[in-house]
């Protein structure tokens, strides 16, 4: 049972869908299926589901969290949900499905690897599942799953599904997606979800979950050049220890590519190169580390970091941009306003920084280009910021941690932005 | 892109459990980063013992950039408070202990009756604690797994003069870009290990090799039944002296015991087991049928939204 537990690895996944699609039933099905769901859980959405008067145990009651949410049955935020299987941690990212709330879909899909759009079979796409898959794409999220739901109310037919599967494929062939993979089900019979059911006889791929279970999870950022944004430096000189009284240790993760000592690296802004003399973790020597672990590095020569900081693999550096251009989703009540100086968190980063100009706005539904000068919340625009110092970045389709940002309010500190960088215009420094 | 300096070199899939501590490990010198007077709540508990571990692999060889804070209600297991002092001097941190008792004395707590819970009046210590040192974060163990409320809550999430956490108005939190800015008075509390569940955190135990007070593991204790649930009952404190009588008319039983979360003894009821080792009690943990506030949370119950209300008190 131990050794069959282990090394799964994790798979980050968002669901989304619109208000009726059964995307909570699903998530319920999802955690009762794979037993992720305790008796005493159990009996509490039981003695609910008794109590309002259905018959069968409503599933979606499992993600409904807050009390507010409760009272008026909607999701209104983000929630999280774990399960796991023999082979696999899961973290599911519930995003409400809410036209007004754009700003929540991408906070979830903003650490998601695969996401879920459901579609309802008897309403085929909508306006809601063209949007949600533009965001996905545009968060960068690397695996699609449509699941056509609710197939038990169109008869099984695979004639819905087909042509659902082929709107999709249109669409999604114009909108520059693939890799799309497509499964009928009914999250309420709980076909094709975990288990194969007995209505969608016909269909012979995957279910849902060999498809949650198998696609893969490896970062592909390893492979990638080495990017390692400094959060920490640790000096202990004040320590009884006096061998330690030389050491420098650089804290952060890898947010891409692989290191090992004798590597040649650049320390950024200051364009100093090194070599990686140790890696450490909690103070024992590493050989190697690649995307996704956290370590300290040790460098051979007595050069100047601290935090906000970025260590780069010399051969393919980052651009340092003092103007960036970005895809930015709004997240605040109150609309982005011209005339004021904002911070942007970019890393382990931050600068202040100044609107220069919106240069279109994007419509949700289409991401088509349209004229605009306002940003209010849930609003996405290209818009373009003059930087005070500069930051070091990859576009965000090549890098999402170093391509991402977010933007705080100076006065209320709130998280009010979200950006993805789009071109390196403009590098100076 | 050009050719990887070790193309031939693939690194290994990290484990469920890798990424989770790679996780926790971020968040932790995210705050160290961002937050100028940090604290780590650490109670003794299981997920407090993993936040420690976490904070060795984050930050050594160096001190850790925070002192530990530990809040006592007066009513601990005194096997609990014996282990916090051991494992912060083996650490040679500093812990910071500050009781519910001086609330009272101080008058900012006033208990209904002798024998009421302090579990909920933590959070004035807490505060007072926040207030006397000036702490701007707060890193604590919660997970979102544990319960309703928590599914929703931020890894930094932000609590105003008041302690309040208000769940319609959280930050915005995307990718791994954590803001933990606050003016003064206000602070973030930080959960490294919200994404972990009771059997992540079993089985990290069992990894790393993490000491546990005793109470964790199968033993006998005297207990009633009540409610369904077991609770202990004469148990000593600290002091020596007994608390938790039973009540008249019940029955005082010996049973065989663990406790799955460790807490205040008047709300922290123990579950019926063998499991006398690490390994044994993530067989139990796998194959349980109760989640783990459920089985062992006397205060849980009294209403469907019960945390959420206590947190939006300022609970932890």
């Amino acid at each position: 049972m131990d050794t069959e537990m282990e090394n799964r690895g994790l798979l980050r996944f968002l669901t989304c869908g619109s208000v009726d699609d059964g995307k909570s039933t699903l998530i319920g099905r999802l955690l009762h299926d794979s037993k992720a769901i305790l008796a005493d859980t159990l009996q509490a959405i039981e003695s609910t589901s008794t109590r309002r008067g259905l018959e069968a145990l409503d599933l979606s009651l499992l993600t409904d969290g807050l009390q507010a949410e409760r009272e008026q049955g909607i999701t209104i935020d983000v929630a999280y949900r774990y399960f796991s299987t023999g082979r696999r941690k899961y973290i599911i990212a519930d995003a409400p499905g809410h036209e007004q709330y754009t700003r929540n879909m991408v906070t979830a899909a903003s650490t998601a690897q695969l996401a879920i759009l459901l579609v309802d079979a008897r309403k085929g796409l909508q306006t809601q599942t063209r949007r949600h898959a533009r965001l996905v794409s545009m968060l960068g999220i690397q695996h699609q799953v449509v699941a056509i739901n609710k197939m038990d109310l169109v008869d099984h037919d695979r004639a819905v599904f087909e042509r659902i599967r082929d709107d999709y494929l249109d669409f999604a062939e114009r909108a520059g997606m693939t890799g799309v993979r497509f499964v009928p089900m009914s999250a309420l019979r709980g076909d094709m979800v975990v288990e194969r059911g007995t209505g969608l006889g016909w269909y012979d791929g995957p279910t849902l979950m060999d498809i949650l279970e198998s696609v893969p999870v490896s970062a592909a950022t390893d492979a990638q050049p080495l990017r390692f944004p400094v959060q920490w430096v640790c000096r202990p000189q004040e320590a009884d220890n006096p061998d330690l009284h030389d050491y420098r240790g650089f804290m952060g993760r890898i947010e891409s590519g692989r290191i090992a000592p004798g590597d040649a690296v650049c320390v950024l802004p200051s364009g100093v190169r090194t070599t990686v003399e140790a890696i450490h973790v909690g103070g024992e020597p590493r050989a190697t580390a690649s995307a996704g672990q956290s370590v300290t590095l040790l460098l051979r020569d007595d050069v100047d970091v601290s935090r906000g900081d970025m260590i780069v693999s010399p051969d393919t550096m980052p651009q340092g941009l003092r103007q960036i251009s970005a895809d930015l989703c709004w997240l605040s009540d109150t609309p982005l306003d011209r005339a004021r100086t904002y911070l942007i968190r970019h890393t382990t980063r931050e600068v202040r920084a100044k609107l220069m100009a919106i240069d279109h706005r994007l419509d949700v539904n289409t991401l088509e280009q349209m004229p605009g000068d306002r940003l209010s919340m849930n609003d996405i625009a290209r818009v373009r910021f003059k930087l005070a110092q500069p930051v070091f970045a990859d576009p965000y389709a090549s890098d999402r941690a170093t391509g991402a940002f977010v933007v705080i309010d100076e006065s209320t500190f709130n998280t009010v932005g979200a950006g993805m960088i789009v071109q390196d215009e403009a590098a100076d420094d | 892109m050009n050719a990887h300096p070790h193309p031939s070199v693939r690194p290994p899939l990290m484990s469920h459990l890798d990424w989770l501590e790679s996780e926790a490990i971020h968040i932790m010198r995210e705050v160290a980063g961002q937050c100028a007077r940090p604290v780590l709540l650490f109670s003794g508990g299981k997920d407090s013992i993993c936040l420690l571990r976490i904070a060795e692999k984050a930050f050594r060889p160096g001190r850790f950039p925070f002192p530990l804070l530990h809040v006592d209600t007066g009513h601990n297991y005194r096997e609990v408070v014996a282990f916090r002092d051991r494992r912060a001097a083996e650490l040679g941190e500093r812990l910071i202990v500050r009781t519910v008792d001086e609330s009272i004395r101080r008058g900012s707590v006033v208990l209904k009756h002798a024998d009421e819970s302090r579990n909920r009046h933590q959070s004035v210590t807490l505060l007072e604690a926040i207030e006397e040192f000036g702490f701007d974060c707060c890193i604590g163990g919660a997970r979102r797994d544990e319960e309703k409320a928590r599914a929703k809550e931020r890894i930094m999430s932000f609590r105003d003069e008041f302690g309040q956490w208000d769940p319609k108005n959280q930050r915005p939190e995307l990718w791994n870009l954590y803001n933990a800015r606050t003016h003064a008075g206000e602070h973030v509390r930080a959960f490294p290990i919200s994404n972990w569940t009771e059997l992540d955190v079993w089985q990290y135990i069992e990894r790393e090799g993490l000491d546990l007070p005793s109470i964790y593991f199968a033993h006998e204790r005297e207990v009633v039944v009540r409610n369904g649930l077991l609770v202990p009952v004469n148990v000593p404190l600290v002091s020596g002296a007994l608390t938790n009588p039973p009540r008249p008319g019940e029955q005082v039983v010996i049973r065989r015991v663990r406790f799955r979360t460790v807490g205040d003894i008047s709300c922290t009821a123990p579950v019926e087991s063998d499991a006398d080792s690490v390994a044994r009690i993530i067989v139990e943990t796998a194959s349980t049928d109760l989640t783990e506030r459920g089985a062992t949370r006397l205060d849980d119950q009294t209403g469907d939204a019960s945390m959420e209300q206590r947190k939006k008190e300022g609970y932890f």
